[in-house]
C-alpha cells in the first residue's frame, strides 16, 4: 500500500528549450515537512507547480495521495475539487496570487469555489483573518498592501482552505525580519498542527526553522542529495556543487577575507 | 588567503561632486509626457481604489441587489433610447441624479464624469448635422452667407451657412441620450463591485467566456498600470533636462513591448494562482445574493419610470 502524499517517479519537464527537470525522483509522507533547495533555474518552482497539478511532466510520473496526478484525472470535476482542498500553494508572487477585489473576497475565493457551504466560508475567512491579524484590511484592495501584507493575505487565502499540504515557493523572499519570522513561526506551527509542508528555498538560513527533510535540486534539475536538513546543510560539497553556497567577503580584525558562507555551523575565524 | 574584494574600476570610486544651491542657474523645464503618464497613471490607480469605496458605502443603490439594478438599468436604457423628447430626456437625466444623491455619490463628481466624455464622443459626431449644409432646416443662427448658390462638384450647398432649428433638436436628443445613457451605467459601475457586477451579468446569460474575460482584464490592470507607472518613474530618475518627443517615442514603444510580455507570463502565473484555489471558469462572487422587497422595489421603479418615460414621449407626439 502507497501511503506516500506525493510519489514523484523521473519527472522530466523543459520549456521550450530549457530543460527544468530532468529525472526527479522522491516522495513525500504525510506530517513531513520538506525543503527543496536548489539555486536560481534549477527547476524548484516547476516541480512545486507539478505537485499542485499545475503543469504536467512530459515523462516520468507524479502521485498525489495515491491517484495519478494527471491532467486528465484534474479534468473531472470531482478529484479536481478534492485535490484543490487537499493542497495548497502560496506562490513566490504574491502579486499574482491576489487579484481579488479586497482582502476579504481574496481569502473568500478558495473556499468559494471549492463549494464549501456560506457559514463555513464565513468562519473560515474569519478565524484565518484573526490569526494573521489582518482585521484592519478587511476592505482594502490587496494590490495597494505592502509587500509583507500581500504575503499575509497570500498565505490567509491558501489556509482557509485548510488544505492538508501546503507548498511555498521562496516564502520569505523580500519579507522584513519581523514578518519573516512570524511567517516562519506560523508554518512551523502548521506542521506541528499535521500540515505536509514543503518549501522551495535557496535561503539556506530558513530551512533549520522549517524543514526537517531537505532535497536539493542540482543545477543538472536532477535531485543532487536528499536527507535530514541539518545533514544536507552541513554537507559542503554538496551544496558548493549545487552553487547554494559561495565564498562571500568577511571583516575580520580589520583585514578582509574570503571564506565559504556556512548556513549551520560558525566558522573558525584563526583558520580562514 | 585573503583576495582582492573590489573589482570596481577606477571611475566607479569616490563620490561625485557636491549638490548645493550653486548649482541653481534659474532655468526650468516643462513637465514632460514621462511625467503627465506617471500623473496619469497614479490616478488611475487612486481612481480604482475610490470606485472601490464608493461601492461600498451605504447608499440606496449600493444597497440593491447587482441583478435588480442591472435590469433595472436595462429597461431604463431602452426606454432612453427610443424617447425623442428632450424634455423627457431631462427629467430622465434629473432621475440619475437623483440615484447618484440616494446613493451618497459626489453630484459634481458624478456629472463630470459623464460629461467629460459626451464632447469627445458624442459632440464631434453630432456637430456636422447641426449645419444645413449636412442637413437641411429651418436656419436659426447664419453663419456665412456667400450671396449666390456654391456648388461643391456635383454637392450644393445653398446659398449660406447656417445652423437649423433641426439640426440642432437632432443633436440635443442625440446628446441627451449618450449622457442619460452614460449616466447611468456610470452609476451602475460606481455602485456596484465588479466581482459582483459580473455575476449580475451571468444571471443575464452573458457568455461565460467573456465574463472570464472582463474579470482577468479587471485583475490585471492595476499590476500593469503600477508597473508601468514603476518604468516611467525609473525613467524619469535617470533624465537631466528635457527628452526629446522621440526618445519618448522610443521608450514609449519600449515600454509598451516589455508589458504585453509581462502581461503574457502573469496572466500564466495568476491563472495558475486561481486554477490552485479551485476556480474552474465560473465566477463566484463572496457577496451572495439575496432579493428582498427592497431590491424588487429598486428594480419596479425602474421599470415604472422607464415605461411612464415611454409613454409620455408617446403622447407628447
Amino acid at each position: 500500500m502507497n501511503d506516500a502524499i506525493f510519489d514523484i517517479k523521473a519527472v522530466e519537464y523543459s520549456y521550450e528549450d530549457a530543460v527544468a527537470l530532468a529525472g526527479v525522483s522522491f516522495k513525500v509522507d504525510p506530517g513531513e515537512s520538506v525543503a527543496l533547495l536548489g539555486a536560481n533555474g534549477s527547476g524548484k518552482s516547476t516541480l512545486l507547480m507539478m505537485l499542485d497539478g499545475l503543469v504536467f511532466p512530459s515523462r516520468g510520473s507524479v502521485s498525489a495521495f495515491g491517484e495519478p496526478l494527471t491532467e486528465a484525472a484534474l479534468l473531472d470535476e470531482g478529484f479536481s475539487q478534492a485535490f484543490r482542498r487537499r493542497v495548497g500553494f502560496v506562490f513566490q508572487n504574491s502579486d499574482a496570487q491576489l487579484f481579488s477585489p479586497n482582502v476579504l473576497e481574496e481569502i473568500a475565493f478558495g473556499p468559494l469555489h471549492l463549494g464549501l457551504p456560506p457559514a463555513e466560508i464565513d468562519r473560515r475567512v474569519n478565524d484565518t483573518i484573526h490569526i494573521l491579524g489582518l482585521d484592519h484590511l478587511r476592505e482594502r484592495p490587496p494590490f495597494h498592501l505592502s509587500g509583507g501584507e500581500k504575503k499575509k493575505v497570500a498565505l490567509a487565502s491558501v489556509l482557509a482552505i485548510n488544505p492538508d499540504v501546503l507548498l511555498f515557493d521562496e516564502p520569505t523572499a523580500g519579507l522584513d525580519p519581523k514578518t519573516e519570522a512570524f511567517l516562519l513561526q506560523l508554518i512551523k506551527e502548521i506542521n506541528r498542527a499535521g500540515k505536509t509542508i514543503i518549501t522551495a528555498t535557496q535561503d539556506l538560513r530558513i530551512v533549520p526553522f522549517l524543514a526537517r527533510r531537505a532535497v536539493v535540486l542540482g543545477e543538472d534539475h536532477r535531485v543532487a542529495g536528499d536527507g535530514d536538513a541539518l545533514t544536507v546543510l552541513a554537507d559542503q560539497d554538496l551544496l558548493m556543487a549545487a552553487n547554494l553556497v559561495h565564498h562571500h567577503p568577511h571583516m575580520h580584525a580589520g583585514i578582509e577575507h574570503l571564506h565559504p558562507h556556512s548556513h549551520v555551523e560558525g566558522h573558525d575565524h584563526h583558520q580562514g | 588567503m585573503p583576495k582582492p574584494l573590489s573589482t570596481a574600476p577606477a571611475w566607479m570610486r569616490g563620490t561625485g561632486p557636491a549638490t548645493c544651491a550653486c548649482c541653481r542657474i534659474g532655468r526650468t523645464r516643462k513637465r514632460s509626457a514621462v511625467e503627465r503618464t506617471i500623473q496619469n497613471l497614479t490616478r488611475a490607480l487612486k481612481n480604482s481604489v475610490f470606485s472601490e469605496q464608493v461601492a461600498a458605502r451605504p447608499g440606496l443603490l449600493q444597497k440593491a441587489d447587482p441583478r435588480a439594478k442591472t435590469a433595472g438599468l436595462l429597461g431604463l436604457l431602452l426606454a432612453t433610447a427610443v424617447i425623442r423628447q428632450p424634455l423627457i430626456l431631462l427629467g430622465m437625466y434629473a432621475v440619475t441624479l437623483a440615484g447618484a444623491a440616494a446613493s451618497r455619490l459626489s453630484l459634481g463628481f458624478f456629472i463630470k464624469r459623464v460629461w467629460l466624455f459626451i464632447p469627445i464622443f458624442a459632440g464631434i459626431i453630432v456637430a456636422p448635422s447641426i449645419f444645413n449644409v449636412v442637413k437641411a432646416g429651418d436656419p436659426l443662427v447664419t453663419i456665412w452667407n456667400f450671396g449666390h448658390e456654391v456648388h461643391l462638384g456635383p454637392w450644393s450647398l445653398g446659398d449660406s451657412v447656417a445652423i437649423t432649428k433641426q439640426g440642432l433638436e437632432g443633436a440635443a436628443i442625440l446628446i441627451l441620450r449618450v449622457a442619460v445613457s452614460v449616466s447611468l451605467a456610470v452609476l451602475l459601475a460606481l455602485t456596484t463591485r465588479w466581482s459582483d457586477l459580473l455575476k449580475a451579468l451571468r444571471v443575464f446569460y452573458v457568455p461565460r467566456v467573456f465574463i472570464l474575460t472582463l474579470s482577468m482584464t479587471y485583475r490585471y490592470i492595476f499590476l500593469l498600470l503600477s508597473l508601468a507607472s514603476d518604468m516611467f518613474t525609473a525613467r524619469r530618475s535617470r533624465m537631466v533636462g528635457p527628452s526629446n518627443p522621440r526618445e519618448d517615442r522610443h521608450f514609449a514603444a519600449a515600454s509598451m513591448g516589455t508589458l504585453l510580455g509581462k502581461s503574457h507570463s502573469l496572466s500564466n502565473e495568476i491563472y495558475a494562482a486561481m486554477v490552485s484555489r479551485g476556480y474552474n471558469g465560473e465566477p463566484v462572487a463572496l457577496r451572495r445574493f439575496r432579493a428582498r422587497t427592497a431590491d424588487w422595489a429598486v428594480f419596479a421603479a425602474a421599470v415604472v419610470i422607464a415605461l411612464v418615460a415611454w409613454g409620455a414621449d408617446r403622447a407628447l407626439g
